[in-house]
């Protein structure tokens, strides 16, 4: 199950996109202003050549005798000469009578004698044209002259074409390198993030300090309620810890200066029913203290697995020092811990929980095993598992007994007599599970007793 | 053997060091980690029996202290905690062995004698009586010339008649020195390891005698 509800997408990918996006709003809006820009310097210049050439034509005309004379210079059509021939035409008029030109070229009226600029169709084309009015004096009545000049607009719509075209690239250009910024930038935001998702989890369960990260100013608000989430987890975790450490010690002092003082006693009582009694009270104290430790083992097992850190554990010097911790117990009852065949094997997981798994498992082997035998321990390497098997001589699993025995307080049937928890198994059950390992509980092929192996993946 | 006890609690030491005593043991009390130190600077001990929590500190300061400061002195902690339930177990900080509290004395007894028998190999003072010395360390019996290993209960056994020779002892007593509580043995048990221990001792000065319905006896020249 996910813990995250529907997804509200990657940031990663909704802040590139929006980047995009206005990226691609900013070249058209590029594009637009350099067209229009464009079209209305193209227009302006053609409304200034013809604005001089309608105003040399009027420069031009003169009254002579009543006359209107008009010696059209040469530089007032040649100036409006261009490469792709755009065609010339005019309309020079008295007084709204057409003297020379086309008569049906339509005129740019307007007022004043200021030129005026017009767009006009004419004859299946579309002309720019100006038209200007000059005053002049004829035997001393006004006479208006009104000049037009309309040109095709050929050159200007490929100049035109042709900024556009450029402006086309500029727009594409922007945006793409506005692409890249953009994808760079949503790969940076996302970068700081990961980075900072990567402390957190590239670091043990067990490592609660708070989280120290160079991140960007908005993600310090995170970073931060993040660490005061790490301090009150590690706050419990404490808590927790010290509590069992704290329970362990007011419960098991006590019972171990009982104990003491009753096998002292023992040692200077003579007679037998205070002696009968003396045991009893040791058997109840190893009894109540073995089922104590046991559950604040327990306990801490579980917190332990649940935090579990993986480092590599050299599972072959781990079961030596085992056997070495537990020979003066063994010694005891004049027992032997024998290793056998040890192979080198190295195992991922917590060193301390998979000792004290295997500890349980040859407790047991010491505890339910007549005296003067001998515990055979060997770990082997097959498809690619380490397997620790702890053989005694005791009196076995009864038939169907062994997979009940790792439930909790679930005693055999054999064990009557011996004191324990039922709880020893239960945890090398719970640390083999938490190492992806098994525990498997067989009676021995050869001879009596019983044969637990613990078995984890290698390495 | 000379023993420093650190432990907060009185009436556990108390019991620990009438136990200690009555091995014939000589044993100096701490009750928190300052008295400790104030031993440790003038006296050498042979092993010293170190509890976690104290009044002034964890004992483990005090171990890593004392290995810091060069001191090789066997160091047994005893603590109620467990291992798994240590971040930092006190074998890691230099102890010698830890057990559990509560604890069986015989247990202590051979974790005791485990890690002596490590550390110095072999004891400095043997019991002698007549051709038999007793290595109760390395855990040998020399009768004249032939030396011998000793089972661990063997060894326990002669122990309690080394330690009160001549006096009648009953077989109950052995029973519980040699068994845990939680064994069901009868008092037969004990004349298999007597009868083990006759057999080393049978060329030699002294002899384990019984006395009808009483118990057991050694008879040292």
């Amino acid at each position: 199950m996910s813990i995250f509800r529907a997804g509200t997408g990657s940031i990663r990918r909704r802040l590139t996109l929006q980047l995009l996006a206005s990226a691609a709003l900013l070249a058209v809006v590029l594009f637009v202003i350099v067209f229009n820009f464009a079209r209305q310097i193209g227009a302006e210049s053609q409304d200034r050549v013809l604005a001089a050439s309608a105003a040399s034509i009027l420069e031009a005309t003169a009254v002579q005798s009543g006359e209107i004379v008009i010696d059209i210079p040469y530089f007032a059509f040649s100036m409006l000469d261009n490469a792709n021939d755009d065609r010339v035409f005019y309309q020079i008029a008295q007084d709204g009578e057409v003297l020379t030109g086309y008569d049906d070229l339509q005129t740019a009226r307007g007022p004043g004698s200021a030129p005026n600029f017009a767009t006009v169709a004419f004859r299946g084309e579309v002309l720019r044209v100006v038209t200007q009015t000059r005053r002049l004096s004829s035997d001393g009545r006004p006479v208006n002259v009104t000049v037009t000049v309309g040109q095709t607009r050929d050159a200007q719509a490929e100049v035109l074409n042709r900024i556009s075209r450029m402006a086309v690239a500029l727009g594409i250009g922007f945006f793409v390198v506005s692409a890249l910024l953009a994808i760079l930038a949503g790969r940076v935001t996302a970068e700081s993030l990961s980075r900072l998702a990567a402390s957190v989890s590239r670091r043990g369960p067990e490592d609660l300090r708070p989280v120290v990260a160079d991140v960007p100013a908005e993600m310090r608000p995170l970073v931060r309620s993040l660490n005061a989430m790490i301090a009150r987890l590690s706050g419990a975790f404490n808590r927790t810890e010290d509590f069992i450490a704290e329970a362990a010690h007011r419960v098991r002092t006590p019972l171990a200066t009982v104990r003491a003082h009753a096998e002292n006693t023992l040692r200077r009582v003579d007679r037998e029913e205070n002696r009968d009694s003396l045991r009893e009270m040791i058997r109840a104290i190893d009894e109540s203290s073995r089922a104590a430790g046991q559950l604040l083992d327990h306990a801490m097992v579980s917190l332990r697995v649940d935090q579990l850190e993986l480092h590599p554990v050299d599972l072959h010097s781990l079961t030596r020092e085992l056997a070495d911790k537990l020979a003066p117990v063994a010694e005891m009852r004049d027992m032997d811990i024998r290793l056998n065949r040890m192979a080198g094997a190295e195992v991922m997981g917590d060193a301390i929980l998979i000792q004290n798994a295997l500890r349980n498992v040859l407790e047991n082997a010491i505890k339910y095993s007549p005296a003067d035998t001998a515990i055979d321990i060997d770990l082997q390497v097959r498809d690619h598992r380490a397997y620790v098997s702890i053989r005694d001589q005791g009196p076995g699993f009864r038939p169907g007994e062994a997979s009940t025995l790792t439930g909790r307080f679930t005693r055999g049937e054999n064990a009557a007599g011996t004191i324990g928890s039922g709880l020893g198994l239960t945890i090398a059950d719970e640390v083999a599970r938490a190492h992806n390992g098994q525990i498997e509980m067989t009676n021995n092929t050869e001879g009596p007793g019983a044969c637990v192996t613990l078995s984890f993946p290698l390495r | 053997m000379r023993f420093l006890l650190v432990e907060d609690n009185q009436q556990l030491a108390a019991a620990i060091l009438d136990r200690l005593s009555l091995d014939g043991h000589v044993v100096d009390y701490a009750g928190d980690l300052d008295t400790a130190d104030s031993f440790t600077s003038t006296t050498d001990y042979d092993l010293i029996l170190l509890d976690i929590m104290l009044p002034d500190g964890d004992g483990r300061s005090f171990l890593e202290q004392q290995r810091s400061a060069g001191s090789n002195t066997p160091i047994i902690v005893l603590t109620a905690r467990s291992e798994v339930s240590d971040r930092v177990g006190a074998l890691d900080l230099g102890a010698d062995d830890y057990i559990p509290k509560p604890f069986d004395f015989s247990e202590l007894e051979a974790r005791c004698r485990a890690v002596l028998r490590r550390h110095s190999g072999t004891s400095t003072n043997d019991k002698r009586f007549g051709n038999v010395a007793l290595d109760a360390l390395a855990g040998t019996l020399c009768v004249g010339d032939t030396t011998v290993t000793l089972r661990n209960r063997e060894l326990r056994l002669i122990e309690v008649f080394f330690a009160s020779p001549g006096q009648i002892i009953s077989k109950s007593k052995l029973v519980d020195r040699l068994f845990s509580y939680d064994e069901e043995v009868s008092e037969n048990a004990i004349e298999v390891y007597v009868g083990r221990l006759r057999k080393h001792l049978a060329t030699s000065d002294v002899a384990i005698e019984t006395v009808r319905g009483l118990g057991y006896r050694l008879a040292v020249p």
